[in-house]
């Protein structure tokens, strides 16, 4: 259950394009994320899924079954919010029933699912309470619990954790992690954060500009990216990316290192600098190099424990088997 | 942003309440057009047929015709002017901390829900009456001969009741509007020197334009068809006779149909400029 | 942060604040006074404030002379009706508006505000031939509709402005759910909206109970609320000051207890949800 398949999807506002022709495959009990900047269309395409936007053409088929003109409620799937959405004037245990009591389910069998998703969702003490007297996590839980009881056959998540704060967000990823590898639904997940993207997916969908750019394993993007968008917008800090003499004598227009594929020393190397800034993490460092004649900054990575700071002239290295070579349109060679 | 389905559902959804009003618009309307150009007397044989133009030219040349519409605007526009200035200084003044804002508030805003035909009686009589009204024992008081209100300043009497009734709306939404000013911004204009006149001018009053123009729409559109306080009060002597007034007394109190609907053409034209006016800013204000 | 205000200046505050009140609120305070007062008290010279013969005889006389109960029956009936009717018929359309604008959603409010400029007596006649041709003059069924219809723009015009406060994705939420339209408007929507509709109803049926143009010309005996119940003290012979006192705090009383005990909705109702 739960394999979605689109087919040249295009969708236009008024008259702007915000989808062009699109295919894409998401496979059974997949977790796929859509990762893009804000305004890429993957939060669209998202809704097109779902129903809540109607596609202009191409079509959308889900476990084989012709979607594209049925509306949300019948397509099957469940769908958690940005905001949650959750109903403020009803108790917890009504807003997790809501959905099976629109499907006319009988009572005893509602009490049984939400008395079983509360107590996966450690809700169980705040069935009686409404959301407003809810934290943030717990109602992103109750958002949660509202999806899985329908037993769907998959689950569309937009920018779930944008609102919680940083900690909880963490702890939030993987209890949703730990959910798919229990449930073993497909899920499809929309954020712009590339870090939610790779820590959680089984497959990315890289979005720009309504452009699929690149789809695959979060390893395989992040080793093998096919372009320069793709390049910079995932792994963290971003790629460094050379354009000019040093990257014609690759036989490239711009050549790109990760700032963890630079090695940095006092004394010799290919490319001189001097620290702007560097950032000590604990674990990591990162500096920022200016004056290397090569681009505005370059940023470098380092162990936690390797210390220059403001000022000091370095000499970096670049891994020879961990450069990206990018021809004039961006893309790889 | 939606579907098609909920595109038509909306639709559907919107229909009866598009529907009622452009039958209500449209039926009355077509009827009104129709008699303005036959003659009509109900009482003294019903349809007498087409007369053209005839009713038109009567109705505006008749010498009731232009100090109705004066009477009208002077109205309009004297209640206007009087509850947004005072209604600005009142809101201004309970934005202010006191004991017993709630109380005060309600004492302010009971007006708007008398009838108006009680207001106008109760004004009327127990206020303006030249004999017995609190207004002249006040004038005597103070040495002075009391007014007879209604004939002497029939006009003047009606803006102050209509005023009256109005007052409390106008307060009420300016001085919502006030307390949804940010005081940071205030705070930051008196840092920065400027005196409480400059700033009620350079800040406060531009923040009320939206209210101001709410104020604008909905009073003139109850303003324009005034009619209760004009019927218990005057009946349209002393020079009080609104186009409203002048029209009704020509339909029901005339009984001519005809010359009435011709009135009643000129008058939605001339709600109908007001109107295009008015949409004109509201429309505009409307997307802040 | 709140700003210290002197203790000085709160008190000019107060004090100037009910006087201004207490003015604007003495015609109402006077004529509740007046109505306990004998016709004699009632225009004594100088006037009496509280000092006089406390009576209720004003109220048996006004009853026995009209039967107040049948006017403030229909009143009732016609007000609540064409407030509930007119809410019935705007929900949907101010859900249409709020929820799936497109580009003539402003347009048609607009246009449905217009409707309230149509000078009413430019219409009077044509509306008094269809109530004569359809039995409707002087039914509270007629005044019931028209009143609907009067203030349709306004009911609708607030619904929107309530509605539009409520974030779409709860909307989209039990769509996903498998809420059908209906469950959609009745069990997430409008229990969401009960203040904004709470406000709206009160708001409009004081509109239509203080409506004296269409209830004074389309009604005669039988259907005509309490504005041509007070209207017919506007004879000179009805001039008892005592007694149209009595009348008049009979014709408001039940909308400034209803007031009074909803201030908080009707305030906000009161701005016509035009300004937050």
């Amino acid at each position: 259950m739960g394999r979605i398949v689109l087919e040249k999807v295009t969708k236009k506002f008024e008259h702007v394009e915000v989808i062009p022709p699109l295919d894409l495959t998401i496979e059974e009990g997949e977790f796929t994320v859509f990762v893009g900047p804000s305004g890429c269309g993957k939060s669209t395409l998202l809704r097109l899924i779902a129903g809540l936007e109607d596609v202009t053409s191409g079509s959308i088929c889900i476990d084989g079954r012709e979607t594209t003109s049925l509306p949300p409620a019948q397509r099957g799937l469940a769908m958690v919010f940005q905001s949650y959405a959750l109903y403020p004037h009803m108790t917890v245990r009504k807003n997790i029933a809501f959905p099976l009591k629109m499907a006319k389910m009988d009572q005893a069998e509602i009490d049984r699912r939400v008395t079983t998703a509360a107590d996966v969702l450690n809700l169980t003490d705040y069935l009686d309470r409404r959301p407003g007297q809810l934290s943030g996590g717990q109602r992103q839980r109750v958002a949660i619990g509202r999806a899985i009881v329908r037993e769907p056959s998959a689950f569309l998540f937009d920018e779930p954790l944008s609102n919680l704060d940083a900690a909880l967000r963490v702890g939030m990823r993987l209890e949703i992690s730990e959910l798919h590898k229990r449930l073993k639904t497909t899920m499809i997940y929309v954020t712009h954060d590339q870090v939610e993207a790779m820590t959680m997916a089984d497959k990315i969908v890289v979005l720009q500009a309504g452009f699929i750019e690149q789809v695959g394993s979060p390893l395989e993007l992040y080793r093998a990216p096919c372009n320069r968008f793709v390049a910079g917008f995932i792994g963290s800090p971003k790629m460094n990316f050379i354009e000019g003499d040093e990257a014609a004598k690759q036989g490239a227009h711009a050549i790109g290192v990760r700032p963890e594929h630079i090695k940095v020393s006092a004394t010799e190397g290919a490319w001189k600098g001097v620290i702007s800034v560097s950032e000590h993490l604990g674990s990591d460092t990162f500096f920022h190099v200016h004056d290397t004649g090569l681009a505005e900054t370059i940023t470098v990575r380092v162990d936690g424990e390797v210390s220059f700071d403001h000022g000091d002239t370095v000499y970096l290295t670049p891994r020879d088997d961990m450069i990206h070579r990018f021809d004039a349109n961006g893309l790889r060679i | 942003m939606a579907t098609q389905h909920s595109r038509s559902a909306a639709r559907l959804m919107m229909a009866p309440a598009v529907m009622l009003l452009l039958g209500w618009m449209l039926v009355p309307l077509i009827m009104t057009l129709m008699f303005s150009f036959k003659k009509y007397l109900p009482l003294r044989g019903g349809d007498l047929g087409w007369v053209g133009f005839d009713n038109y030219i009567r109705f505006v040349s008749s010498s009731s015709f232009w100090p109705s519409v004066m009477t009208t605007l002077i109205i309009v526009g004297g209640v206007l002017l009087i509850t947004l200035v005072l209604g600005t200084l009142l809101a201004l003044l309970l934005d202010q901390p006191m004991w017993g804002q709630g109380v005060v508030r309600i004492l302010v805003i009971a007006p708007f829900f008398v009838m108006p035909t009680v207001s106008a009686l109760v004004w009327k009589n127990m206020f303006m009456d030249a004999n017995y009204g609190l207004l002249s024992y006040l004038w005597e008081f103070f040495g002075a001969e009391p007014i007879q209100w209604m004939s002497q300043a029939s006009l003047t009497s009606i803006i102050t009741i209509v005023s009256w009734q109005w007052l409390p709306f106008a307060t009420l939404i300016l001085l919502t509007a006030i307390q949804s000013l940010d005081h940071e911004q205030l705070e930051a204009s008196e840092m920065d020197g400027a005196t409480t006149l400059k700033r009620f001018w350079h800040i406060v009053l531009p923040h009320l334009s939206r209210a101001i123009t709410v104020v604008l729409l909905i009073q003139t559109i109850f303003l324009l068809s005034i009619f209760a306080e004009i019927f218990v009060t005057t009946a349209g002597a002393f020079g009080s006779k609104t186009l409203t007034y002048l029209i009704f007394q020509r339909v029901l109190e005339s009984q001519n149909v005809g010359l009435g609907s011709a009135g009643g053409v000129y008058a939605i034209i001339l709600a109908n400029i007001v109107a295009i006016f008015l949409m004109r800013i509201v429309g505009q204000n409307l997307d802040k | 942060m709140a700003r210290a205000v002197s203790f000085n200046r709160k008190t000019v505050n107060t004090a100037l604040a009910w006087a201004i009140g207490l003015l604007i609120f003495f015609p109402i305070l006077w004529t509740i006074l007046t109505s306990f007062k004998t016709e004699g008290q009632a225009i004594a010279d100088p006037p009496i404030f509280l000092m006089f013969d406390w009576t209720l005889e004003n109220y048996a006389i006004v009853q026995e002379r009209s039967d107040y109960l049948k006017f403030l029956t229909n009143s009732v009936i016609i007000a609540g009706g064409s407030t509930l009717l007119g809410i019935l018929v705007a929900v949907p359309a101010a859900w249409s508006m709020a929820f799936v604008p497109s580009k003539r959603t402003k347009d048609i409010l607009l246009w449905m505000l217009s409707t309230k400029m149509l000078p009413a007596v430019g219409v009077l006649y044509p509306i008094y031939l269809i109530f004569i041709e359809l039995g409707l003059l002087d039914t509270k069924i007629g005044l019931v509709v028209v009143l609907m219809l009067i203030n349709l723009p306004i009911i609708v015009w607030m619904l929107y402005t309530y509605f539009k406060e409520i974030p779409s994705e709860i909307l989209e939420a039990a769509r996903m759910d498998g809420a059908s339209l209906r469950s959609e408007i009745l069990y997430v929507l409008t229990p969401m909206a009960i203040p904004g509709i709470a406000s709206t109803i009160l708001l409009n049926f004081i509109l239509a109970w203080n409506e004296a143009f269409w209830t004074l010309n389309l009604t005669a005996a039988q259907a005509a609320p309490l504005t041509a119940f007070i209207a017919s003290y506007s004879s000179p012979e009805g001039l008892f000051y005592a007694k149209l006192s009595a009348a008049s705090t009979m014709a408001i009383a039940p909308i400034l207890v209803l007031g009074w005990f909803s201030q908080k909705q009707l305030v906000r109702g009161l701005t016509f949800g035009a300004v937050k």
